[in-house]
């Protein structure tokens, strides 16, 4: 019976594995589904939003707004970098730095030099081992972020940029296609972009005519385009970070998935052995017996 | 037909409202808004207040309650970025009281500026939803 033992503790291990992978699997489920809701929820708001900033750097506006203006020689970036809090979600985390790391390089070539925000502790941690230097951070941010904790790690950055410090603002994040499916995506926030990629994925620019017109503001232009592009931050941010809790559910769920059913194959195939090994020890036995039985 | 003007109204939480529409009367920062189609463009804060949005091709109108927040008007589309939006026919009237009552008293018994400013708020608020139900009824 040598091994046998070993063989039935090793299939106790992986059974509480699979329990374990099971039950994350399920907490996955019912907080995507939450999560997906809320992502869709805010999807209306946020295209408007970006549909109107788009407008206005197209407007012949009287009051630049500095997101507006588009600075030639770019020195310095700003990057946020949206990642989750927690591993055990496939490679979602991965593919985002990885993007963000091959941009890292090019703007390093480039003589650019960037300063990170960086959302979620897995990015947090993934910068300080690359030497990336890290203006702000918002960590721990749980199921439902709050828009403060996230605009005031933004802000270090907006303010610079309004300063005059850095030149471009980047967000580095997940972008939800379907809970099998999620993509890394880069897209400049600031300046406003002339197009961005919807959520079904199509290109969409300002569809208003260039620079020949301008609003009516009531009341005041700089009050009231201050206000908008603050929105737009918000909005996008806050977006972007709830469409990654979305998109960490999903993989994560299907990743424990995967292990699960992993973990049920590995407990057949030792049961398999298992049987064997007991099968051929009882074969020994009994050949032992009637050997010696003979032998008398 | 008359020419339409393409309505959106959204906010943080859902798409309120999208569709043609002949004619929209808006809350304006600085007074009420009446948008027909082909209005120049207009960019503006709203306060709170209800939106009444005629659509096209219909006699009823369609009343949604907005909490402040942003308005953008092209000469085809008008776009509401509001904080809060709610159908007008959700709105709870006991509530909207409950919250006009605790704002009245929070004014009264506040003494720092921003708390008077919070509480300002509130009632603004409240009143204006009182308002919009007002109006729906009256129409009803």
């Amino acid at each position: 019976m040598a091994g046998s033992k070993e063989i039935r503790n090793k299939i106790k291990s992986v059974q509480s594995t699979r329990k374990i992978t099971k039950a994350m699997e399920m907490v996955a489920a019912s907080k995507m589904k939450k999560a997906q809701d809320r992502m869709r929820a805010g999807r209306p708001y946020v295209e408007r939003t970006f549909a109107i900033a788009m407008h206005i750097a197209r407007a012949n506006t009287e009051y630049h707004h500095p997101f507006l203006v588009r600075r030639n020689g770019v020195k310095r970036v700003g990057a946020i970098v949206v990642t989750t809090d927690k591993g055990l979600c496939g490679g979602l985390n991965t593919n985002v730095l990885r993007l963000m790391t091959q941009r890292f390089r090019e703007w390093r070539e480039a003589g650019v030099e960037v300063d990170f925000v960086a959302i979620g502790s897995k990015g947090l941690g993934f910068i300080n081992r690359l030497g990336g230097h890290i203006a702000s951070s918002a960590v721990q941010l749980g199921d439902r972020p709050r828009l403060e904790r996230l605009v005031g790690a933004v802000k270090v950055l907006t303010d610079d940029y309004v300063a005059g410090k850095i030149d471009e603002i980047h967000v580095f994040s997940t972008a939800f296609v379907n809970t099998m499916k999620q993509e890394p995506r880069q897209f400049r926030m600031v300046p406003i972009p002339d197009e961005v990629r919807t959520s079904a994925g199509e290109l969409r620019g300002g569809q208003v005519p260039e620079g020949t017109w301008d609003y009516i503001y009531e009341p005041d232009a700089r009050e009231l385009l201050d206000g908008m592009m603050h929105r737009y931050v918000e909005a996008v941010i806050f977006q972007m970070v709830n469409e990654n809790i979305a998109c960490e559910q999903s993989a994560r769920m299907v990743a424990m998935k995967s292990a699960s059913d992993n973990a049920g194959k590995i407990i057949e195939e030792l049961q398999l052995i298992y049987n064997k090994t007991r099968q051929a020890a009882i074969t020994k036995e009994l050949s032992e017996i009637v050997g010696g039985a003979a032998a008398v | 037909m008359a020419a339409t003007i393409h309505v959106d109204v959204v906010s943080a939480e859902e798409h309120i409202y999208s569709g043609e529409a002949e004619f929209v009367v808006l809350p304006g920062e600085v007074g009420e808004l009446g948008i027909y189609p082909r209005h120049t463009p207009l960019f503006t804060q709203i306060k709170p207040g209800s939106v009444r949005i005629k659509p096209a091709g219909s006699d009823a109108e369609e009343l949604v309650f907005v909490q402040g927040g942003f308005l953008e008007v092209q000469p085809d589309v008008v776009t509401v970025l509001a904080d809060t939006a709610i159908r007008a026919k959700d709105l709870d009237e006991k509530a909207a009281l409950e919250a006009k009552r605790a704002a009245e008293e929070a004014m009264q018994n506040k003494t720092s500026k921003e708390e008077i400013a919070r509480a300002e708020a509130e009632l603004m608020t409240a009143l204006a939803q009182l308002e919009a139900i007002r109006k729906l009824r009256h129409r009803a």
